[in-house]
């Protein structure tokens, strides 16, 4: 806590760890408790993705698995993957959905990626969403021609620089080849246009869609432009979405820092930016699990080394930027970001013993994304509050345990269905960034790089891991932990809140947000503050828990059900005779 | 209104079986509508002395929701009702679901309906059962008697097996039963014991058996069906056979399919007879 005050605080236990001012529950217990009315195969499969944590060995999760048919999940499809979250964000160029309207519409602004427009950057096509409408006739006949036409249509209005296709569940049935449509039309109109095969039946998860937009993201686009920015200490900010403005306090974070960034892949991002975005020294990870991939790719073809980093908490933030200012090595940018640190910090310190005084001793669970579940975890911990239990909602065994288990991840069919792209180092622009022996001066300074632990080495010893939870798991979860908070999706918040516990969305941030770097993390803070100390879910009384006479059509001794079964009767008897006379008949 | 539909391996023929047995049925005076559920719609060239002008799903296409059903529906030889539901290209789109589109716009049209005074109808099927698109004459009791035209080789008994498979999953819950084999010979070895055997073992019949004959050829390339062409010839007189077989037959079941092995049993027992 070396950022938050100088000496060890009391509330946190000798790791570090928040000290919950209730005694917990014993998480085997509840574990057990949480698996025994699953059926014999059903357990079996939760068992491996239910786990008690220990920071020391992390024990092995079944992650990036099927759901199993029946439990609640919180996923959505490796369409609302590839062009929900990583390309939509792209905001000057155009999307289109090939296939029928649903998909267009409840992918229309449903994220909250901001963008705005800025100098130089005059259009921002975010606001819109783009469809072809496929209707039965394009369903039988294939709907290449209505797609080539909506691409001619849609580049006749905007005059974009560029224009992505995604391709939803019939196309892939049918069979439409949606990338010859692109290539043809890339050639007849003269600017790039790419198409992405992200049906949603792909893959497990919305994960599936990501790797499969990294692909395009890097073969489409990525080294279009050999035009550095010209500034000294250039970055990506690579899994960074944007979600309620996070990118700009990170942006203005690193600029006050005196670090340019040149791409912050996928928020509030130019195609331009995309392109160039090889031409910048660093990669920095947010979201490992969205876009390693393309940390990957990028430093195989272009020599740019990667980190990982998280701008979310307090602590976190302050060593995400001296991450990145000793990878440049430069000693007025090392004694500028330590200033811009402590000027920081000097302000926050304040809201953070305040907020501290009230949530101190409380306790929070989270189930949701990729990172999220993981990075969250340290604001909480700055005011004082234990993660309980946490998991993911589409991650990967790496994502929990490490980057170390990566070579004994097993590759299943789900997977394989999802294109490797070969990548060689490019013969002309690859360029490391450092010498090995300048990489090796930087390690042997406790430097890492492609550094990423995983969620379950910095959670507290036995607490739970949940893998993509169950409402059945949740709401044991909650019978027994009793948490202050939880941070969830929109498919279980009204569950949550139902239950008289307050649920943040972090995907969307409800309405809030930016809560990332110092001045996000206040936001934070003060949010968390206000929903905790906010009487208002324990005064619902859930439908469940009302006499059976002021619900409508809930209780099975209600009066409206009554009277239906009374009808339902009544025409059961009247049925009966009949039924037996034609059974007489044919005797 | 007898709903027959006509199944089998591709290329074995279905569309040839088919029309002039429905030649044989309009003679007899029944009134009889044929449904071509096959993309390349050509299941009605024989009766209509050509490729029909439009598909219902080209109609449909063009037109709009404003389809009339004389738009679709043509009449052919001894005014038999003549429809083609057609379909996409070779290599696009889905020609399972335009059937099912199809079907579904004829019954809004009222192409069944009891004014019409349909005797039949008949739906000519493309290849094998494919997917569910394919399946949907018998599926919703479209088509309630099956028959399936075959020949003693291998591959299409195999398919004939096939086929039964997805009647016998849909009689379990609905009307569809299967009337019988059309064994439209190949000069297979033995061909006419094998599949009568082979009917008997899937429960039923082989209700004709159709020799080999180059009228039949004859009659295409003149665009006509046998019966049409030369209605005193021998080949005329075995498709009348068969459409009487049809209109008398009462033997309607639910298949039992062969294993595999059964089916191979079959073949060595009757293909090494003569050898």
């Amino acid at each position: 806590m070396s950022e938050l005050s100088e000496k060890p605080e009391e509330g946190y236990d000798c790791e570090g760890f928040p000290i919950p001012s209730a005694p917990l529950p014993d998480a085997a217990t509840v574990r057990a408790e949480m698996l025994s009315v699953y059926p014999a195969k059903t357990k079996k499969k939760r068992e491996k993705q239910l786990l008690t944590n220990d920071p020391g060995t992390p024990p092995e999760i079944a992650a990036n698995t099927r759901t199993i048919p029946g439990i609640i999940t919180q996923r959505g499809c490796t369409y609302a993957g590839c062009r929900g979250v990583v390309i939509g964000p792209i905001h000057d160029i155009l999307h289109i959905t090939h296939g029928p309207i649903g998909c267009s519409y409840y992918s229309w602004a449903t994220r909250r990626n901001l963008a705005r427009v800025k100098p130089g950057q005059p259009v921002n096509y975010l606001q819109y969403s783009m469809t072809t409408d496929m209707m039965e006739e394009e369903i039988i006949f294939g709907g290449e021609k209505k797609l080539a036409a909506a691409i001619r249509e849609a580049y006749r209005i905007f005059k974009p620089k560029a224009i992505a296709v995604y391709a939803t569940c019939p196309v892939g049935l049918i069979g439409d080849d949606i990338h010859s449509v692109c290539r043809k039309a890339k050639e007849e109109l003269g600017i790039n246009i790419f198409g992405f095969s992200c049906e949603g039946y792909k893959g497990v998860s919305q994960s599936a869609g990501h790797h499969i937009a990294n692909n395009g993201v890097f073969k489409h686009m990525v080294g279009l432009l050999d035009e550095p920015d010209k500034a000294k200490f250039r970055i990506n900010v690579l899994g960074e979405y944007n979600i309620g403005g996070d990118a700009w306090e990170i942006d203005q974070l690193l600029q006050k820092c005196g670090i340019h960034v040149t791409a912050t892949l996928s928020g509030d991002i130019s195609y331009e930016q995309i392109c160039k975005c090889h031409t910048s020294d660093l990669n920095v990870v947010m979201c490992h699990r969205s876009i390693n991939y393309m940390a990957e790719m990028m430093e195989t073809k272009f020599g740019i080394p990667w980190v990982k980093v998280n701008f979310i908490g307090a602590e976190q933030t302050a060593k995400s930027l001296r991450k990145i200012a000793k990878f440049f090595g430069d000693k007025q940018l090392i004694d500028r970001t330590e200033e811009v640190i402590a000027q920081e910090m000097a302000a926050l310190r304040p809201v953070i013993e305040d907020v501290k005084s009230r949530l101190k001793g409380k306790t929070a669970a989270m189930f949701v994304g990729g990172s999220r579940a993981h990075h969250y975890q340290h604001l909480f911990k700055d005011v004082g509050m234990l993660t309980v239990a946490a998991g993911y909602e589409f991650a990967h065994r790496d994502d929990y345990e490490g980057r170390v288990v990566l070579p004994t991840i097993k590759i299943d069919a789900d997977s394989r269905n999802i294109e490797e792209i070969e990548v060689e180092a490019d013969p002309k622009r690859y360029n490391p960034r450092k010498t090995p022996e300048q990489i090796e001066a930087l390690k042997a300074g406790g430097f890492s790089f492609k550094d990423y632990d995983g969620m379950m080495v910095e959670m507290k010893k036995h607490v739970l891991v949940i893998d993509d939870i169950s409402h059945h798991e949740m709401e044991k979860l909650i019978e027994t932990y009793k948490p202050d908070i939880i941070g969830s999706g929109i498919k279980d918040k009204f569950v949550i809140e139902k239950f008289g516990v307050p649920c943040k969305q972090l995907h969307s941030y409800d309405y809030g947000g930016p809560y990332a770097a110092f001045t996000g993390a206040a936001n934070f803070y003060k949010e968390i503050d206000r929903m905790i100390g906010s009487k208002v879910w324990k005064m619902v009384t859930p439908p469940w828990k009302k006499s059976t006479q002021e619900t409508f059509g809930v209780g099975i001794e209600s009066e409206g059900n009554k009277a239906i079964r009374e009808i339902v009767a009544g025409m059961a008897k009247a049925w009966k005779p009949k039924a037996k006379a034609a059974t007489s008949d044919e005797g | 209104m007898r709903k027959v539909a006509i199944y089998g391996k591709g290329g074995i023929g279905k569309s040839t079986t088919t029309q002039n047995t429905v030649a044989g049925l309009v003679e007899m005076g029944k009134k009889v509508m044929v449904v071509g559920c096959d993309p390349k719609a050509d299941s009605t060239r024989l009766l209509l002395g050509g490729l029909a002008q439009r598909s219902v799903l080209d109609t449909l296409r063009e037109e709009g929701e404003d389809v009339e059903l004389a738009d679709i529906r043509s009449k052919g030889f001894c005014s038999s009702l003549c429809v083609e539901s057609g379909g996409p290209e070779p290599g696009v789109g889905c020609a399972g679901r335009g059937i099912i589109t199809s079907i579904n716009m004829l019954e809004q049209l009222g192409a069944y309906d009891e004014d019409e005074k349909l005797d039949y109808v008949f739906y000519d099927v493309l290849g094998d059962v494919v997917c569910g698109g394919f399946a949907m004459p018998i599926r919703e009791g479209k088509a309630e008697e099956i028959y399936i035209v075959c020949s003693g080789e291998m591959m299409a008994m195999y398919a004939a097996n096939n086929i039964c498979k997805g009647i016998q999953k849909y009689a379990e819950t609905g009307v569809v039963r299967l009337g019988g084999l059309i064994c439209n010979s190949r000069k297979v070895d033995n061909e006419r014991q094998m599949i009568e055997k082979f009917a008997e073992k899937l429960g039923t019949q082989m209700i004709h058996f159709v020799p080999r004959e180059n009228d039949v050829q004859r009659a295409e390339i003149q665009r006509k069906t046998v019966i049409e062409w030369n209605p005193k010839c021998a080949q005329a007189d075995e498709y009348r056979t068969l459409a009487r077989a049809i209109d008398q037959n009462k033997l309607f079941v639910k298949p039992k399919p062969l294993s595999i092995q059964e089916l191979e049993n079959l073949l060595m027992e009757y293909g090494l007879l003569g050898a």
